[in-house]
């Protein structure tokens, strides 16, 4: 689906940043219920504000339901975002996408694929969870994400100044056979590396190749921190805090949750089983030690508020926590909060969004992952007989193709080919590819 | 009593219960008929019964129940049906030397046999000194008290199942009530059927293994006889060596009976429905299953050590020391844990350390929804989990813990409940074993400590047997009037398990 016309119901903060992140290439009409937000959002984005209720036809219908391609309903509601997505299936052959907060509605859904009426459900509290997860796991890590079916992993690494690889170059550094040095963050700057390359500290580093490499980067980057993060402490018991939980949980690891509110307490501790819940304020050093959460590898703060989150994260680095994962709701906030402390800042919009943007791509992206805000993406594509990519050696194929492209992995029938200068993609094959965000349009279109 | 209870709806409908109890009476009377004994006092109970019943029907032509009169409603009948069963005893032994005749003694019986309990009265049980057919009301009224005379009334009354929820919840053992069909009187109508089905089965093999020449004294008679007190967890038997007058092959077979007794028979029906693993999985079961089989095998390792001195006086040893070992300590534990009541040997005469074994096990009671009497198995787990949580909240006072029984949460108020009524258990149990103690030494009565926590025990956990003059093959016949009353009142408000009795009197309505 190359998504034209975009309808997204309910303009919260993911609705808001989902239509500000479309607005530039698609026609976006955003339907909401409050008149003051309309009001705000008519100034504020470029998209056509419909103050309305989403569920309802005659302002579905308003919206342009017939002509438009795609429905994100994202309010705050999951019901009203199924019944919206359900409405919207009635009239139009439109793609509709819903988003919820309740796992079982999810695994209804996975359950029987189209259930509802919706062809796509995200849950932004359990993406935000897992992401907090894959980056627990693997040591120093600000980003991690998994393609082609877990067979690649890409992860973005912040060089220490101290660390043994500043200084180094390119070729020097990269001992892993399947592993891809994809981009370097410098300051502002988006270097495509070559083998000449010379690292520094500082330096952020994009890494693509199979998941063993890229622990065993991570290792070397990250000396002394541990790449199984077995004590894991969450602060907040909001429904980040409880997916968190969950998630790792159904990975078999027992963690700890701390929530203030005695009632939220008590329910978190009925759901989570294997959980230890303690009620108490978090930002109380004399509970934290007593507690020894000083001796946690991680803490992960998901309060409702990104200044408590960031205070916990600092308390949490003062007591001597290896690593603090924080939920940072307000995107303005994340390079603010990684700058004064907190190992690494997650936003749930920026995750949700990185799963619904694919959908209004060619049909060929199966998955995108954003970095540093959107300046460049990592996107896994299927390649067909017509790319740019498919038949003739990469070190000819890609010199045809916008600057900025890197090639990180590919796959082929299940097993991971790590793409050199010599190997020659087919069609089928699913390439894993770093891209600058402006420069991905024209990619998608030739390969 | 509460000033708002409608208790002239109740009372009309213990009146049916209580007319509907007559037609149970042809049972003795069709034994009466072929044993040519009692013919008439079978006649003249089941006409009397008939006219009570009708009696109390008059109060209330269209009895309508609400929360109390339910309530009522339960206590009412168990004690109505408890006295009217004397009715056969008092008749039968009128003009005769039988201790039944006395209508202390009767209730005492009756009321022993309908809550399942067990302990008797009768002075000289045997065919001799009774006729067969009021030795046969007197296991009926047990089989008919096990899986609840309500639950019986609400599977053929109609008029019952408008509020039978509740009545059942009132009568059934354990802490709440499961239902397994859409209305009441499916699930009502299902317990009771595979209650008859289990009953059939065991009648069946006992009488199979008579026919086979491998049980001569287990003729129809004794197969039915004790068909109809083993589900029940009762504990009567008309042979006054109980199960020791059998072989160890019949012993071996009540064994699995009696455990079966004593598991919730909402278990099975799920078996039934092919659902194998709830029976499995289910955290009471489990823990009732592993009780069983560890304490038995401590008794075991106990009577092989000599805990059991004459173990060949009784129970037709004739295996050897191991196989009698294993079978009387597997037979006692069966019959005592979930308050069944049978004995195999007078364990009254065994090594302290064998009693201490056979009084923890007493402690335990069936499951809940099982026709076993006692605390119950799935309260002491809830007791015990709360107190490990209490333990480790006190070392980790920040910590959040819910109790859990197979990773279900167990409501805060339900554990409430739970704790109210063990302590109130445990409470009544010792405060009635001074009464009947200090009420025994007034009258000269010679009691032993044991004696005297055995009685009341045995009777308010519905159990049967105690210690010391009132083993199995013992009797609660030298009581005083005052101590039976007192035991009838216990095992009456153990087989509803205290609440409803209380609540009523109380006024409050809360149920454990």
């Amino acid at each position: 689906v190359v998504a034209v016309r975009v309808i997204v119901v309910g303009a919260g903060e993911v609705g808001t940043s989902i239509a500000d992140n479309l607005a530039e290439s698609h026609d976006v009409v955003v339907v909401e219920r409050d008149p003051s937000v309309v009001e705000d959002l008519t100034y504020a984005v470029d998209v056509l504000p419909i103050q309305g209720d989403g569920t309802d036809m005659a302002v579905l219908r308003e919206a342009g339901i017939e002509d438009a391609d795609m429905l994100i309903a994202s309010t705050d509601n999951d019901e009203a975002n199924i019944v919206a997505c359900g409405t919207a299936k009635t009239v139009g052959d439109v793609f509709t996408v819903a988003r919820v907060k309740r796992r079982n509605l999810l695994a209804t859904w996975r359950g029987s694929e189209g259930a509802f009426g919706v062809d796509f459900m995200v849950s932004s509290d359990l993406l935000t969870a897992e992401a907090i997860f894959r980056i627990s796991g693997v040591a120093g890590a600000r980003d991690v994400d998994t393609f082609a079916g877990g067979l690649v992993r890409m992860a973005e690494f912040e060089l220490r100044e101290d660390c043994g690889m500043a200084g180094q170059t390119v070729q020097e550094a990269d001992r892993w056979p399947a592993l891809t040095f994809a981009a370097v963050f410098r300051e502002e700057a988006v270097l495509v590396p070559t083998g000449d390359t010379r690292l520094a500290g500082g330096d952020r580093v994009v890494v693509i190749g199979s998941p063993d490499s890229v622990t065993e980067f991570a290792e070397a980057v990250a000396e002394g921190e541990t790449n199984d993060a077995r004590d894991v402490v969450i602060v907040g018991g909001s429904e980040v805090g409880f997916q968190t939980a969950r998630t790792f949980e159904d990975h078999g690891y027992a963690p700890r949750l701390v929530e203030r509110d005695p009632d939220r307490a008590r329910e978190l501790a009925e759901d989570l089983p294997r959980t230890t819940v303690l009620q108490n304020d978090a930002t109380d050093v004399d509970f934290l030690e007593a507690e020894r959460v000083d001796d946690a590898d991680v803490i992960v703060a998901a309060l409702s508020s990104d200044e408590r989150n960031l205070l916990v994260s600092m308390l949490a680095e003062r007591i001597g926590v290896e690593r603090s994962v924080s939920v940072v709701q307000d995107p303005e906030y994340v390079d603010l909060f990684e700058t004064v402390g907190v190992d690494v800042a997650v936003n749930p919009r920026e995750e949700t969004a990185e799963e619904i943007i694919r959908f209004t791509r060619d049909g060929a992206t199966e998955k995108v992952a954003m970095l540093e805000h959107d300046r460049a993406e990592v996107l896994e594509v299927e390649l067909d007989e017509e790319s740019a990519l498919v038949g003739r050696p990469l070190s000819e194929a890609v010199p045809d193709l916008p600057e900025s492209i890197v090639v990180g992995a590919a796959s082929r029938s299940g097993t991971l080919v790590t793409p050199r200068g010599d190997t020659v993609l087919q069609a089928g094959d699913h390439a894993v590819l770093f891209a600058e965000t402006d420069d991905v349009e024209a990619i998608v279109a030739v390969i | 009593v509460s000033r708002d209870v409608d208790w002239r709806a109740s009372v009309a409908l213990v009146g049916t219960v209580v007319k509907y109890l007559a037609v149970t009476m042809l049972v003795p009377l069709v034994v009466a008929l072929v044993y040519g004994d009692d013919v008439l006092v079978f006649v003249a109970s089941i006409a009397i019964t008939v006219g009570v019943g009708l009696v109390l029907e008059q109060l209330d032509d269209d009895p309508d129940l609400g929360t109390r009169e339910a309530l009522l409603l339960v206590s009412l009948s168990w004690l109505a049906v408890s006295v009217v069963g004397t009715v056969p005893y008092l008749l039968a032994g009128y003009g005769t030397a039988s201790t039944l005749a006395n209508p202390v003694n009767a209730l005492f019986e009756s009321t022993s046999g309908f809550t399942t309990t067990g302990a008797t009265v009768l002075g000289e049980i045997s065919t001799d000194r009774h006729s067969h057919a009021v030795l046969m009301w007197r296991q009926l009224t047990q089989w008919l008290g096990g899986m609840g005379i309500i639950v019986l009334m609400i599977a053929i009354l109609p008029e019952l199942a408008v509020n039978g929820a509740q009545l059942m919840q009132s009568e059934a053992p354990g802490p709440e009530l499961q239902k397994l069909t859409p209305k009441i009187v499916g699930t009502a109508r299902a317990l009771w059927l595979i209650y008859f089905g289990f009953t059939v089965l065991y009648v069946a093999i006992l009488y199979g293994l008579h026919l086979a020449g491998m049980a001569p004294n287990m003729d129809l008679y004794n197969a039915v006889a004790h068909g109809f007190t083993t589900l029940p967890t009762g504990g009567f038997s008309p042979e006054a060596d109980s199960i020791a007058a059998f072989r160890p092959i019949v012993q071996w077979v009540v064994i699995p009976f009696m455990f079966v007794a004593g598991v919730n028979f909402a278990l099975f029906w799920h078996v039934l429905q092919g659902e194998v693993r709830v029976l499995l999985d289910d955290p009471e079961f489990r823990t009732y299953a592993g009780a069983s089989a560890v304490i038995a095998a401590v008794l075991a390792v106990l009577l092989f050590g000599g805990a059991a001195p004459a173990l060949g006086d009784l129970g037709g040893t004739t295996e050897g020391v191991t196989e009698n070992s294993l079978r009387q300590a597997a037979f006692q534990i069966a019959s005592l844990l979930n308050s069944t009541g049978y004995a195999t040997a007078d364990f009254a005469k065994w090594g302290t350390d064998a009693q201490a074994v056979l009084l923890f096990a007493m402690f335990i009671g069936g499951s809940a929804g099982s026709t076993g009497g006692g605390v119950k198995v799935v309260r002491w787990l809830v007791v015990l989990k709360t107190i490990r949580r209490e333990l480790f909240t006190t070392a980790n006072p920040n910590t959040v813990q819910p109790v859990r029984l197979a990773g279900v949460v167990v409501d805060e108020e339900a554990i409430r409940g739970i704790m109210a009524f063990t302590l109130l258990y445990v409470l009544l149990l010792f405060g009635s074993a001074v009464v009947i103690a200090v009420d025994s030494a007034r009258v000269g009565y010679d009691l032993t400590t044991l004696e005297a926590v055995s009685a009341s025990l045995a009777t308010i956990g519905n159990i049967g047997p105690g210690f010391g003059s009132l083993g199995p093959f013992g009797s609660y016949l030298n009581f005083s009037p005052v101590s039976k009353l007192l035991m009838v009142f216990l095992m009456w408000i153990g087989r509803l398990e205290i609440v409803p009795v209380l609540a009523l009197v109380v006024g409050g309505l809360d149920r454990s």
